[in-house]
């Protein structure tokens, strides 16, 4: 009698209320990312074989020292770099002009644009590996075969910039139309009589994108900044499909997931996985919170 | 402010139309040569890599005939990825809006701890966790279940931030007028504020269907037995080095796009909403 009562009153009083409504996530957070972080970090400093697990201190960041690991980070960083300067400011023009009143069609590209981004990475991944193709019928060797090009192969091949460019030009074609949809909507929380406060003070359209615009998307700049780290450091699928399976020439397409799924799933060696795994997480940490550190985030509040 | 709308075709308009249409170009490219492709025989893509030529006399719509003939299991595939999506996206929806619900409306103790934890596991890549997360399923017995799939991101940490967002537009009034007329905490949810987040539900549905429909990773790593596969598992297993199965891979890839192309056309004032959602801070 005593316990319905209970139940009855107590979990719908309004001090446990938001308590049951928050309980999902504090669940979920629990059970399927504290304890698989914390596993991370205990199985980082074991040698994993069922039966007998042995702790093995610090050998598993030690093995990460070796040339594999290196070139996988490597390739992350050059990736993260060259989408983010490619991924930032073309969106950012872009979606100036597309905003701007002399723009007709303004619905119909920013639709086409966005297209890329509902196709699974299955799909585009190797529509774009076909598109890389080394044969010189492929689509991109084809059309600058009509510039006298002689057949590249791209994927993979003796020089390490197609690889890259293969790369960028896929996740380009993908996050083109979001990162503009991101920068139409900060567009248009910028109130329009700073503009025309401008144009009365004399000021060119090159001036009020340099004092006006761009500050002024700076949170929506730092947020795209944020998940292109996020994305660029955990790079893996793109790799993946590009190269059909983890194993490309050389390395070419190795990055630190990628490295981390062969040692934890094809070679079954989990604690070395969970090591690289913590590193990358402590990697992209601090690259974000130097980054917001750096762009002021915490200085603001809220 | 007088309508100003009479377009003129301007010089600047003109360079601005021009570099917009080689855009479009470049973007859709990728898209007319897959549907392209996926009118030629499988072989001959495998010899020829993919490319724009329309010669008329090897294209028909074969693969396609072949793909609806029921002899693979392409259409297992695409009912398993229709079911995912459908419960993922239903069960995230509603327990993410539960909790956004929470956020939104109550102090309470923690409360800004525990947002924070929202907000950094956006910031984590989930393939950091796989592995770890891996034995867990395999322990929970989720192993090759859906559960085990959608269980890990049921709470997403986007739409509860959407969520939250959307309901701080909510004057807490409402809250107050539905406990005077004797409604409990979560029947204020359920009744009042359930029915009028309606657009948020719309713009986080095409998000967060978007994503389960076309997720790869994590569902591969769970699901193993062949009649579980989802479309992208399925398509990419067809993907050989021998080239055998470009027929079915191709035209297969083509129709697991055009339900979620004719999706975007039709709504594509809510995909926009749903997307433009994280870019906007609160």
């Amino acid at each position: 009698m005593k316990l319905k009562n209970w139940i009855k009153s107590v979990p719908y009083s309004q001090k446990i209320a938001p308590y049951v409504f928050i309980s999902p996530f504090i669940i979920v957070f629990l059970v399927f990312f504290v304890y698989p972080v914390i596993s991370t970090v205990i199985m980082s400093f074991q040698k994993v074989v069922p039966g007998q697990t042995t702790f093995v201190g610090l050998d598993n960041f030690k093995n990460l020292l070796n040339s594999d690991f290196s070139k996988a980070v490597k390739n992350n960083l050059i990736y993260t770099v060259t989408t983010i300067a490619v991924l930032i400011p073309v969106p950012l023009i872009l979606s100036v002009l597309l905003d701007s009143k002399k723009m007709i069609g303004k619905n119909s590209f920013r639709a086409i644009l966005f297209l890329p981004a509902l196709v699974s990475i299955v799909v585009a991944g190797f529509t774009f590996r076909l598109i890389f193709g080394e044969l010189p019928t492929a689509l991109l060797n084809s059309i600058l075969s009509n510039f006298g090009v002689k057949p590249i192969k791209w994927l993979g091949g003796p020089a390490q910039w197609t690889t890259f460019f293969a790369l960028l030009t896929l996740c380009s074609w993908r996050w083109m139309g979001v990162n503009i949809i991101y920068y139409l909507s900060g567009l248009q929380s910028i109130p329009t009589d700073l503009y025309e406060a401008a144009h009365i003070d004399g000021a060119g359209s090159m001036q009020k994108l340099r004092y006006i615009t761009i500050p002024l998307l700076r949170p929506v700049t730092i947020y795209i900044l944020t998940i292109s780290i996020y994305g660029g450091m955990a790079m893996f699928l793109e790799s993946f499909m590009l190269f059909n399976g983890n194993r490309s020439p050389g390395g070419a397409g190795l990055t630190i997931v990628g490295y981390l799924y062969r040692l934890g799933w094809e070679q079954a060696n989990i604690g070395y996985g969970s090591a690289i795994g913590l590193t990358l997480l402590v990697i992209t940490l601090g690259v974000n919170v130097i980054m917001l550190k750096y762009a002021g985030l915490f200085k603001k509040g809220e | 402010m007088k309508a100003k709308r009479s377009i003129k075709l301007t010089p600047q308009t003109g360079v601005m139309l021009m570099l917009f249409i080689v855009m479009a170009v470049i973007t859709l490219t990728p898209f007319i040569s897959i549907f392209l492709a996926s009118l030629r025989p499988g072989k001959e893509i495998m010899r020829q890599g993919l490319g724009l030529n329309l010669d008329t006399s090897v294209m028909s719509f074969k693969n396609y005939i072949y793909l609806f003939s029921g002899e693979t299991a392409y259409f297992t595939w695409y009912k398993n990825s229709i079911i995912i999506t459908a419960v993922q996206t239903v069960l995230t929806l509603f327990v993410s809006a539960f909790v956004g619900y929470g956020f939104a409306m109550y102090d309470f103790k923690l409360k800004n701890l525990l947002f924070m934890c929202v907000l950094f596991i956006m910031m984590i890549p989930m393939e950091i966790i796989m592995l770890p997360l891996f034995q867990l399923i395999i322990k929970l017995k989720l192993i090759d279940t859906i559960w085990g799939v959608i269980l890990p991101f049921v709470a997403g940490p986007l739409p509860i931030f959407f969520f939250r967002q959307y309901l701080s537009g909510i004057p807490k009034d409402f809250l107050d007028a539905g406990r005077v007329d004797g409604c409990t905490e979560y029947g204020i949810f359920f009744r009042i504020v359930f029915p009028l987040m309606k657009p948020a539900f719309a713009a986080m549905g095409i998000f967060v269907g978007m994503n389960s429909w076309n997720n790869f990773l994590w569902p591969m790593i769970v699901l193993n037995s062949k009649d579980k596969l989802t479309l992208p598992i399925g398509l990419n297993a067809l993907i050989t080095p021998y080239g055998n199965n470009y027929d079915v891979l191709i035209a297969g890839a083509v129709f697991s796009v055009v339900p979620v192309i004719i999706l975007f056309l039709l709504f594509q004032k809510y995909f926009i909403a749903g997307m433009a959602a994280g870019g906007v801070k609160g």
